[in-house]
């Protein structure tokens, strides 16, 4: 019976140091423990939701990174190709320039050496007619009494001339 | 990494105030001062009531009913026995009851002549007297009277005259205050040196001390308040925590069986009564429309209102005392069953000696295995007081009724 009876002083001073234990623990334990075990959770949260977005953002700027890359290969082809047209542009236009004054130097040329020749043959057959009338003055001279041998000679001279 | 492992640091521990060192350091000293005082006296009154010890250990075989009779056959049984050197029998039932009981003096070892221990302060109320304080060595062991009280065979102060009706208020610092005590200190320590080194870390990973008192912390507010409580949990969670720390603390220290352990704090009816009224007072100064509803207004046809609000109202009080048996019956019983087990050497060793060395592997064998299962009990209870607790109150605040 004994066992099962609650002594008074017992009692009384569990009270007493039940009560003062709570509010001394509550005020110096438990509160700033239990404060600092949830800011370090919430420490932890943010920083696993901030890695997540790093990881997402480093996702994104890797595509982004990606596209502009095929961008800029896309552009440096296209800037090559009209490079390579202009250069051929350029080339072509130079032979056809090149060409064209060759062809006009050609002309020009034939056109002298015809002038020249026609010249030329102009004075030769000044020439000719002046050698052949002092040829026909010499012949003449020579063979006047002769009608027939005369005109042989001058037929002769006539043919080969033409 | 390139670090190396470190050994749990305990260093925060001991050394954040060196006030609290030396506090603990003198509450010891001053402890096993009082004993070698309390030692002078027993050693004093002993020789002094020789006859009249051996007397009373002769003939209580019987625990507690033998008493009277062992006063009233004092002269008889004296002449009988001859000697104070005659055998004294050995008497488990009183021995254990001794054990698990409060008491004026805290016994460290020895029997009877040889025993020693601390005598600790009475402190008695009386409206004719107003407050006494005084020694318990002023008893002698319940052989003398002093200022008028004594101490009856159940170790509980009396008046020395048996005509005396006058109530006394003992308030006596006893066993079970001084261990309840050191329990609390050492509970105030660890938990106030747990948060000032939160402090110091702060937002850093726990380390070594922290990483044994931590999990439990977690425990308790994840595994028990939180399923139970809800979204309240924080109001009541410093509650919940002192009250296993409290029980879990203690009941380890009655676990351990020299000096500042060894007390049945948890298993003392008072100790577990206040606790569960804290309980009842939570649970009922916190309890909403919707609990007052359940126990008043149920959801039950109007005539069954006769049965169904008496049932309730008996509920809530039976929840908290529940909780006081629950606690008080664990403990107890298990200090009972080891020092049952014990006992069985000294019972067998009285009929033949060779028998009770015989005996005592087996008995310690299965007081270690009774020690192991105690701890697991000494957590067991102290969860199942904070669970049940956590429940009451979860049942008492919850906001949906279904």
């Amino acid at each position: 019976m004994q066992l099962v009876t609650p002594a008074i002083g017992l009692v009384f001073w569990m009270l007493v140091t039940f009560t003062l234990l709570l509010v001394i623990l509550k005020k110096f334990a438990w509160k700033p423990i239990l404060e600092s075990i949830r800011d370090r959770e919430q420490t932890i949260e943010d920083s696993l939701s901030l890695a997540e977005k790093t990881k997402a953002d480093m996702i994104r700027l890797q595509g982004e990174n990606e596209s502009l890359l095929a961008e800029a290969r896309k552009e440096r082809d296209a800037l090559l190709k009209e490079a390579r047209e202009m250069r051929d542009k350029i080339v072509g236009d130079a032979k056809a320039v090149a060409d064209e004054e060759a062809k006009k130097l050609m002309t020009r040329a034939q056109d002298e050496i015809e002038k020249q020749k026609a010249a030329a043959i102009d004075e030769l057959k000044r020439e000719v007619s002046v050698l052949s009338v002092q040829i026909a003055e010499k012949l003449m001279q020579q063979q006047l009494e002769n009608n027939q041998a005369q005109q042989a000679i001058i037929e002769k001279q006539l043919s080969q001339l033409n | 990494m390139g670090h190396k492992k470190k050994m749990p640091d305990f260093s925060t521990f001991f050394t954040t105030s060196t006030f609290r060192k030396s506090f603990v350091a003198a509450g010891f000293l001053a402890f096993f001062a009082v004993s070698a005082f309390a030692n002078k006296d027993h050693s004093a009154s002993n020789t002094a009531h020789e006859g009249n010890v051996s007397d009373v250990e002769v003939t209580s075989h019987v625990a507690d009913s033998s008493h009277e009779k062992a006063h009233a056959g004092e002269a008889h049984e004296s002449s009988t026995h001859g000697e104070a050197h005659a055998p004294e029998k050995f008497a488990p039932g009183k021995m254990i009851m001794e054990h698990i009981a409060d008491a004026h003096d805290w016994h460290l070892w020895g029997e009877g002549h040889e025993s020693v221990s601390i005598s600790l302060p009475v402190i008695l109320y009386t409206e004719s007297k107003g407050i006494t304080l005084f020694s318990s060595a002023r008893f002698e062991h319940g052989h003398a009277a002093y200022e008028g009280f004594e101490l009856n065979e159940e170790g509980k102060v009396v008046w020395a005259d048996a005509n005396n009706t006058e109530a006394i208020y003992d308030i006596s610092l006893t066993k079970n205050v001084v261990a309840m005590l050191i329990a609390v200190f050492t509970i105030l320590i660890i938990a106030i040196g747990m948060a000032n080194s939160y402090k110091k870390n702060k937002g850093k990973a726990p380390k070594g001390f922290h990483n044994l008192v931590e999990p439990l912390i977690l425990f308790i507010r994840d595994d028990v308040a939180k399923p139970s409580i809800g979204h309240k949990t924080d109001k009541f969670m410093p509650l919940l925590l002192t009250i296993f720390s409290f029980i879990f603390v203690n009941n380890v220290f009655g676990l351990i069986p020299i000096f500042p352990g060894g007390a049945n704090v948890t298993g003392n009816i008072a100790v577990t009564m206040v606790l569960a009224l804290v309980i009842f007072l939570t649970v009922n100064l916190n309890g909403n429309k919707y609990y007052w509803k359940h126990i008043f207004l149920p959801d039950v046809p109007v005539w069954m209102y006769v049965i169904i609000i008496p049932i309730e109202i008996l509920g809530v009080v039976l929840k908290p005392f529940v909780l006081m048996l629950r606690l008080f019956a664990n403990i107890t019983a298990g200090h009972i069953i080891i020092l049952g087990f014990f006992s069985l050497i000294f019972i067998f060793g009285s009929m033949n000696q060779g028998l009770g060395y015989a005996v005592s592997p087996l008995s310690v064998a299965f007081t270690v295995f009774m020690g192991l299962l105690e701890m697991l009990v000494a957590f067991l209870q102290a969860f199942v007081f904070t669970l049940l607790s956590a429940i009451y109150i979860g049942m008492a605040v919850e906001e949906h009724h279904h």
